[in-house]
């Protein structure tokens, strides 16, 4: 990956024989008439943590949030390009968002628990589904909770409800709810920004032994976070992707002066 | 800068205190007035109409003579008109709120209905009486029964329904319907399982309100022909030994006409009783008046204590 000048457009590419969970393609994102995402291009290398990093503003929750189609939502958003899940262009007028949200799992920035028992959180996920048998949903509930490493403390408590639970366990518990249905992609948006550092540790470990079963695509603000435990990182800035690479060599030597004003505190 | 000296500060700080102060006595005052008044109102009313309480009261039709005319006929048309006004208004209040609030685009068609039901709560109440007299009583044939009335004061409280159901809904925060949609719900998987849920007390509030109001009109009712005096109750639905459900030889095996005989037959309410009895000359047929007044008030409160009940049962556990 060369970036040749500055004004010419960035190649955003992975070396041939990675494979990808998904792929971002000159998508633009429209709030409206403000276009926020230009042209941007991201490869998510399948079952690997990819951080996306940039200013304040840039468009991360933006374009984080173009891949569950969770723009939807609201009127007046506008996506333009492509984005594949596997090979299916999830932006595609004929794919239903709630397909692509089945696949597609996300944890937010604050953690969101719905007002229900611990158990009806994480169990959810499931019932959206269609009717499930109670013994299924008990042991997925559990499978979930043990791999956001929740289980052993509410495991006493499961019927309590879930904002009894810390902020840090909150977050968790998100996490186990977006798990259970076994997503094939996790989208975090900063979700350790609310929580102190023990509980930020807890949840890296976390996200450290799932990578063998999920892709993931993590916003994080904290550069070190990004070093310590992704392998691919993305720059963002003002809207564009500027960069992307193997997360050791972009910390090592990133090729856009850009990406190295940031990571050496410069911008943002 | 002699204005932020800290003397200067501190005086002013003086100044600002008994302001604050100031306020807060004002506010007191102005409740206890309010309150206050309203005890005496009420307390007048209970005092006069007491020598009439007695369970004879509650069991006899209005009659010619004060000391035995009773509040039968007058409080189970209460209750059953208002059985038909929350079974009318309920379902189809919510059932709009929530395709407003959560399904319908938003457009000038949907910001025109949204002014237009919140300017409805304000009609006078005479006005859906002369509706309801056309359309229910002339056109539809339905005569001045416990239905035309329950029908009547539906469509009144109805915008009062619509509007708090948007409200309460409103209420619940994007982030967790954000976390909803995001585990692959639909909107009505959304709307049932989460934000309806959430706002049901709410929801309950207003309806119980809307029904509060109704409870106490008057204007309406006597426009589509309300009677002021009646002695007999609507035929019952059930009879009085086993199986107390009405049953029929040929199917559909139940006797449907018997079920719902009650709502074609006429009625009045406790409010039109009340009237009745303080436009009458005699003097001793006002404590009446005040009596059947206490038991109406009483109504009101049982109602809205009900809705306290309500809040708390259901905001239990719900928290964001
Ligand atoms: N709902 C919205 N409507 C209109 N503009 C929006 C909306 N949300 C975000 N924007 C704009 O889009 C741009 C990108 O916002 P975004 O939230 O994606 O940034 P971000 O990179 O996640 O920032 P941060 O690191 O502060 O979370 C911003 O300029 C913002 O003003
Ligand atoms: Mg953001």
């Amino acid at each position: 990956m060369v970036d040749e000048s500055q004004t010419s457009e960035p190649v955003i590419a992975v070396k041939s024989g990675v494979e990808l969970k998904a792929q971002a393609k000159d998508l633009n994102f429209f709030y409206g008439d403000n276009r926020v995402l230009k042209n941007v291009n991201l490869p998510v290398p399948d079952r690997k943590v990819t951080a996306l990093i940039g200013p304040s503003g840039c468009g991360k929750t933006t374009l984080l949030r173009c891949f569950n189609r969770m723009h939807d939502l609201y009127p007046g958003n506008r996506y333009e390009g492509e984005i594949r899940l596997d090979a299916l262009n999830i932006l595609s007028r004929q794919v239903d968002p709630i397909e692509v949200r089945m696949r597609v799992g996300m944890v937010f920035q604050r953690p969101n628990p719905f007002p229900k028992s611990i158990y009806e959180n994480v169990a959810y996920s499931l019932r959206v589904r269609g009717r499930i048998r109670r013994s299924i949903l008990d042991e997925y509930v559990e499978g979930a909770l043990t791999r956001a490493a929740l289980w052993s403390e509410v495991k006493d408590r499961l019927q309590e409800p879930a904002f009894t639970l810390s902020g840090g366990q909150q977050q968790r518990l998100c996490i186990a709810r977006a798990l259970v249905s076994e997503p094939e992609l996790l989208l975090l948006d900063e979700p350790t920004s609310a929580l102190d550092p023990i509980a930020t540790d807890s949840i890296e470990n976390l996200l450290n032994e799932l990578k063998s079963q999920v892709s993931i695509l993590i916003v994080t603000h904290s550069m070190q976070q990004a070093a310590r435990f992704s392998d691919y990182t993305a720059f963002m800035y003002l809207g564009k992707m500027l960069e992307f690479g193997n997360t050791t060599n972009l910390f090592a030597k990133p090729t856009n002066p850009k990406t190295e004003d940031y990571l050496s505190g410069r911008v943002g | 800068m002699s204005e932020l000296s800290p003397a200067a500060l501190l005086s002013n700080l003086k100044t600002r205190r008994v302001v604050n102060r100031g306020f807060a006595v004002l506010g007191i005052l102005a409740i206890a007035i309010a309150t206050l008044i309203l005890l005496v109102l009420l307390s007048q009313m209970l005092i006069r109409g007491l020598p009439r309480f007695s369970g004879d009261f509650f069991l006899s039709f209005p009659s010619r003579f004060p000391e035995k005319a009773g509040i039968l006929s007058a409080w189970v048309g209460t209750i059953l008109v208002m059985l038909v006004t929350v079974t009318a208004a309920v379902p189809l209040g919510i059932a709009s709120g929530i395709y407003l609030e959560e399904y319908a685009p938003k457009n000038w068609l949907s910001d025109f209905i949204e002014v237009n039901v919140t300017n409805l709560a304000g009609v006078p109440s005479i006005i859906y009486g002369l509706l309801a007299l056309g359309l229910f009583v002339y056109n539809l044939g339905m005569g001045d029964s416990i239905l035309t009335a329950g029908l009547t004061l539906a469509l009144l409280i109805l915008p009062i329904v619509v509007v708090t159901t948007r409200e309460a809904l409103r209420a619940v925060p994007t982030n967790i319907r954000e976390a909803a949609y995001a585990t692959g719900a639909t909107k009505w998987q959304v709307t049932w399982d989460h934000v309806l849920r959430y706002s049901l007390s709410s929801i309950m509030t207003g309806v119980i309100i809307g029904l509060s109001r109704a409870i106490g009109e008057t204007a309406p009712l006597i426009t589509i022909g309300a009677l002021t005096y009646i002695a007999f109750l609507p035929e019952p639905p059930l009879n009085p030994d086993f199986p107390f459900v009405p049953l029929t030889a040929r199917f559909p095996f139940l006797n449907f006409q018997q079920l719902f005989a009650w709502l074609h037959a006429p009625f009045t309410v406790m409010p039109i009783q009340v009237f009745n009895w303080v436009s009458l000359p005699d003097k001793d047929f006002h404590i009446n008046a005040a009596a059947a007044g206490s038991v109406l008030i009483g109504m009101t409160l049982t109602m809205n204590a009900f809705a306290i009940y309500l809040r708390h049962r259901f905001r239990k556990g719900i928290k964001w």
